[in-house]
């Protein structure tokens, strides 16, 4: 370590004002280069001496010194702050002894397995929740309408049966109490949340607690009726079809939608068939020739209301060419 | 590292007896080896931060053990803080959001909960 400025001049720390003042002059005087020509080594103690004084001669400076903000040269020192080595490992040397009590914290590092600090203090009672689990589960449209169980994995050889609740909706999410991670010093395991998307179905559509359905007729059971199977969620049920039906003729069948209870009140919707009649039978000439006979007698306009005329014929020819 | 003479040394504005005393206070914790205190990183800046208190604040003994105490009551808090943090971090990301989401709102409960 570099002299320091006191040594340099060969006074105290707390050595007065005039004190250095005539330490530095005698020094100055010995070793000035005009008096030592050709001695390097004078020199060298002149320019320190020189240093040494301007910061002794300069109460500021002096006292900069003597707080280490600067060295013997003057220059700024780093500061050392504080912060970082108290927060750091070498911190703990200054841990307040009795003053607070910091046990319960280091019980909590305990239960993580971790080191308890200082002291021999086991955990005591620290308990924590295990932690939820997340799942999706796709149901078909029918359980999803009707309510059921469904089988999940939760892990590898772990499967659990979910109860499916009637009329479950599109991304509902279930949560089982309990399903989920283990919980820690004693605490009760996590939640399962279960996702549930309902994958979609070819012919049923759902509304609200109502079911769609587009059930195809055939042009005699249109025409004259019929007692027809129509299937629901629950499983077929024979409808039956007005003599006359048109495509498009929507029926109800009241009780087959969806049955949902929500808080005790139970709410039960309805199936409403859509009829789409299948002539079926293109290029059948039996039929053609029957059906260009009755034409003649029972002239129609099904797009009157749609007011695109009234000539059926030219609106062929229009359309051939 | 440093010993008792260079510490002194580096910091003019206190002596050694005035360190002694320091050290007898517990205010600072150098090690005793072989006769000698050394002084660690920690220990010198904590020096340098007992001289800044003291002429920043004009603050005499009496008030510098309380001012240390607490010093080092928040400190401590915050070595705690720190390691609790590091322990969550390394948690798979559902105990941390578990974590997350049982924190309670800053604010604390409503009052009249008594």
């Amino acid at each position: 370590m570099a002299q320091t400025p006191y040594e340099v001049l060969g006074v105290k720390p707390d050595a007065s004002a005039e004190e250095i003042r005539k330490a530095y002059r005698k020094l100055a005087k010995e070793f000035h280069p005009d008096l030592n020509p050709g001695k390097p080594a004078a020199e060298a103690r002149f320019k320190a001496v020189t240093a040494a004084n301007d910061i002794l001669s300069d109460p500021e400076k002096r006292a900069r010194y003597d707080r280490g903000e600067i060295d013997e040269s003057g220059a700024e020192r780093p500061r050392y702050s504080y912060r970082p080595h108290a927060e750091g490992a070498q911190g703990w040397k200054y841990q307040p002894q009795g003053e607070m009590d910091v046990g319960d914290l280091d019980d909590l590092f305990a239960m993580f397995g971790r080191s308890g600090g200082r002291g021999g203090r086991t955990g005591e009672g620290f308990k924590m929740p295990g932690p939820d689990r997340q799942f999706t589960l796709t149901v078909d449209f029918p359980l999803a309408a009707t309510g059921g169980k469904q089988r999940l994995a939760l892990s590898p050889g772990e499967w659990l049966d979910v109860t499916i609740p009637p009329g479950i909706e599109e991304a509902q999410v279930l949560r089982l109490k309990g399903k989920g991670g283990a919980g820690f010093g004693g605490g009760p395991p996590g939640d399962a949340l279960i996702e549930v998307h309902i994958a979609p179905h070819p012919f049923f559509r759902r509304e609200g607690d109502d079911i769609h359905v587009e059930l195809p007729v055939s042009l005699a059971e249109a025409v004259l009726g019929a007692r027809v199977p129509v299937p629901t969620a629950t499983g077929p049920v024979t409808m039956t079809i007005p003599q006359g039906s048109d495509s498009g003729t929507r029926l109800r069948l009241r009780g087959k939608g969806i049955h949902k209870k929500r808080r005790g009140h139970e709410t039960i919707g309805d199936q409403y068939v859509t009829l789409k009649v299948m002539i079926g039978a293109s290029g059948d000439a039996e039929l053609a020739e029957f059906v260009k006979g009755w034409a003649e007698k029972h002239p129609t306009d099904p797009r009157r209301a749609m007011g695109a005329g009234a000539d059926p014929g030219a609106a062929d020819k229009a359309a051939a060419s | 590292m440093i010993g008792l003479d260079e510490l002194t040394r580096r910091f003019a504005a206190v002596d050694r007896i005035e360190l002694t005393r320091w050290i007898e206070n517990r205010w600072v914790l150098p090690d005793a080896e072989g006769g000698q205190w050394l002084f660690h990183e920690v220990d010198i800046a904590r020096v340098e931060l007992i001289l800044e208190i003291r002429r920043e604040f004009a603050v005499d003994d009496e008030a510098m053990a309380l001012v240390l105490g607490l010093l080092d009551q928040l400190y401590s808090v915050r070595r705690q803080m720190r390691r609790l943090c590091e322990a969550i971090e390394c948690q798979p990301p559902e105990v941390r959001d578990a974590i997350r989401q049982a924190l309670p709102p800053v604010g604390g409960e409503e009052a009249g909960s008594e």
